[in-house]
């Protein structure tokens, strides 16, 4: 079977325009979540990780004079061209390009609705920027997205479809989604608590980033970094309730341990989906002690970003790759007091550790969940 | 008080599309979540925009909403004595 | 990778008021002017008694309606069971439906259980409470029914063993225009599965 790499990447999100300013505001424990006062999303403050406009597009007419894209196509395609600009090698009108978004230009139906509500007007957009040859797919799948099209790329690639896949992720915060989740009360009234005993809900956040999927060794310039094991299950218990079992995601991280043909106690870290809200932190606790994990070190990212729907479970594994590059681990921001039924190790503060494997899960709204097992070579 | 439980169980029927189901099949002490009406999370959060939409009753704590919504008794009680409109 | 043979099992559509399945007209309806209705009159003609159909938007009823005539005379379906499904217009039915909801600051009230179904993946999250399966879901956004991209993902998930069989096809509701096909793949059946065979049936 072919070995897929994960070998580069970029993320556009309110800690940098950078995987590498990301990561330094990562190690600072640095926060993209703030007190927005943003009549256009919301009537009233609210806590959330916002790209700033000006910044935004600051850096597109570095690239760009086009004022015809949205600032979610801006934000995906300035993160594409800044992994151009990095990899030479790679030649993007002949990869296979996946885009994960869960409601796109959603933005565009406020107004006069127009075409660019149809998720495929991004990949067109995505298409003629950049002139590649394949359409690029659009996967939905609510907040699983962003890890479900890593998956997809894999098996794409695996099943010799392609040699290079670039993957795609992006989301903005929207009046859209943030009244969806008041409605649904489960909006954080402070900065998201992961796991904590305090967490009341979710802070939202908005992202790009993008990844290049390889199976050619030669394009791998750092530690190769590879994607063993994945899968994805559904729970079928609730559409919007996450199982009480946490059925769909145990069964996830076993198929994608299966596939890699490791144990549970061979993986050195869990990069979570740790939204916050009472119901899903302990679901992944249950799966977690139910796989075996209980020991294993773990964190949640959305204390730095909010959740950032389609981009979240790709931007926490493009971290995760670098995390096992630099053996460094990240403190799960917002947690001070374990709020889980069942035991898990959440990371207090940053660590050095020798990583090998991390797992990374997502769990969504459908009720999917999606788990990946990446690995780092060692020579 | 009866006017009220009676509009109440229209609206559920209504609001939260129990097409399957009568006003005279619902009973003003019956468990409405549970073993009674079978109603799930997602009713029970579609409950609280309605006391607020029909009734201008803003719950302060969505967990209120669980004693509340126990039956259409309990519900045309808290309505009586809170709703502002 | 050892390539098996999948066959394209059983298929189903509804379009214009009509059901089929294997290419005979299972049902029509001459009289509804709605889709809430004629899906109504679907769900009353498979005998189906099951409350939380009539709590799904009406993308979710059309996709539920038909893996319920796919799967029919299925005595059980497996657990790993793929659902691999795509549409043009995502879930902007329901969008516009929550958009509406919000478009007035003094009258502003979202409904969870309107929310809840503007994500094209929850008609997977229906179909999958129905029929308990655990399995493999992803939904693609293509301009058209994509059969080449279709059957070959499909065939990926059985090839490498994360699916026993899938239900692969297309759920499209955009402004009351609807279009439904699916197709159950697996290693029975009488028609192989090619992008050409699976064009075919959806053409049909």
């Amino acid at each position: 079977m072919r070995k897929i790499y994960l070998v580069a990447d970029n993320i556009i999100s309110p800690l940098g325009f950078s995987t590498e300013e990301n990561i330094n505001n990562l190690r600072l424990n640095q926060t993209g979540i703030k007190k927005i006062e943003d009549d256009y999303i919301w009537s009233e403050p609210f806590f959330g990780a916002v790209i700033n406009n000006d910044e935004l597009s600051k850096a597109w007419k570095k690239i760009s004079n086009d004022s015809g894209y949205t600032k979610l196509e801006k934000m995906m395609l300035l993160s594409v061209s800044k992994l151009l600009v990095e990899n030479p090698s790679l030649d993007i009108t002949k990869c296979g390009i996946i885009i994960s978004t869960t409601k796109g230009n959603i933005n565009n139906l406020r107004d006069d609705s127009d075409e660019k509500v149809y998720l495929a007007s991004i990949s067109k957009a995505v298409q003629h920027y950049f002139k590649s040859d394949h359409t690029p797919v659009i996967l939905s799948n609510a907040c699983i997205s962003g890890g479900l099209a890593l998956a997809v790329g894999k098996r794409m690639i695996q099943s010799e479809l392609f040699e290079d896949v670039v993957v795609i992720g992006g989301d903005l915060l929207s009046e859209f989604t943030l009244s969806g989740f008041f409605s649904f009360q489960a909006v954080s009234p402070a900065p998201c608590k992961p796991f904590c005993k305090n967490r009341t809900g979710i802070s939202l956040g908005e992202a790009a980033a993008s990844a290049w999927l390889s199976s050619n060794k030669e394009n791998v310039t750092d530690e190769a970094i590879s994607i063993v094991g994945d899968a994805s299950a559904n729970d079928a218990n609730h559409i919007s309730g996450p199982s009480r079992t946490g059925e769909g995601l145990y069964i996830s991280i076993k198929k994608a341990l299966k596939e890699a043909g490791l144990e549970s106690n061979q993986i050195d870290y869990i990069t979570a989906h740790g939204t916050a809200t009472p119901y899903n932190d302990e679901m992944e606790a249950i799966a977690f002690n139910r796989a075996g994990m209980q020991s294993v070190p773990i964190n949640s990212l959305k204390g730095y970003y909010g959740h950032t729907l389609g981009a979240s479970a790709l931007i926490e594994s493009i971290i995760a790759r670098h995390c096992l590059i630099n053996n460094e681990l990240f403190a799960s921001l917002g947690f001070e007091e374990l709020g889980v039924s069942e035991s898990i190790n959440v990371i207090a503060k940053n660590d050095k550790k020798e990583l090998k494997r991390v797992l990374k899960t997502a769990s969504g709204f459908g009720g999917c969940n999606v788990a990946l097992i990446i690995e780092k070579e060692v020579s | 008080m009866a006017e009220l439980r009676e509009e109440l169980k229209e609206k559920l029927i209504e609001q939260l599309s129990l097409e399957d189901v009568e006003v005279s099949e619902i009973g003003d002490n019956d468990p409405l979540f549970g073993d009674g009406l079978g109603l799930d999370s997602i009713d029970a959060l579609e409950l609280i925009v309605l006391l607020e939409k029909d009734y201008g009753i803003k719950l302060k704590d969505p967990k209120e909403g669980k004693a509340i919504f126990e039956s259409i008794s309990v519900m045309a009680d808290y309505i009586s004595k809170h709703r502002t409109k | 990778m050892i390539k098996e043979k999948y066959y394209i099992s059983d298929f189903c559509s509804i379009r214009d008021n009509k059901v089929f399945k294997n290419g005979d007209q299972l049902y029509i309806d001459s009289e509804s002017d709605n889709l809430k209705d004629f899906a109504k009159g679907v769900y009353k003609f498979l005998e189906l008694k099951y409350p939380k159909f009539h709590k799904m938007d009406e993308l979710c009823k059309l996709g539920f309606l038909a893996s319920e005539v796919l799967l029919k005379d299925r005595e059980k379906v497996d657990q790993d069971t793929a659902l691999v499904l795509s549409n043009r217009s995502s879930s902007l039915d329901t969008d516009r439906k929550h958009q509406v909801s919000i478009r007035d600051r003094e009258d502003f009230y979202p409904s969870p259980a309107v929310f809840v179904y503007t994500l094209p993946n929850i008609i997977m999250g229906e179909i999958s409470i129905k029929n308990k399966m655990k399995s493999e879901n992803a939904f693609f956004v293509t301009e058209s029914f994509d059969a080449d991209f279709m059957s070959r993902y499909s065939e990926i998930l059985m090839n490498t063993g994360k699916a026993s069989n899938v239900i692969c096809g297309w759920v499209d509701l955009d402004n009351d225009k609807y279009d439904v096909f699916l197709a159950f793949l697996s290693k029975k059946g009488k028609k192989k599965l090619t992008k050409e065979e699976l064009n075919n049936l959806y053409n049909q």
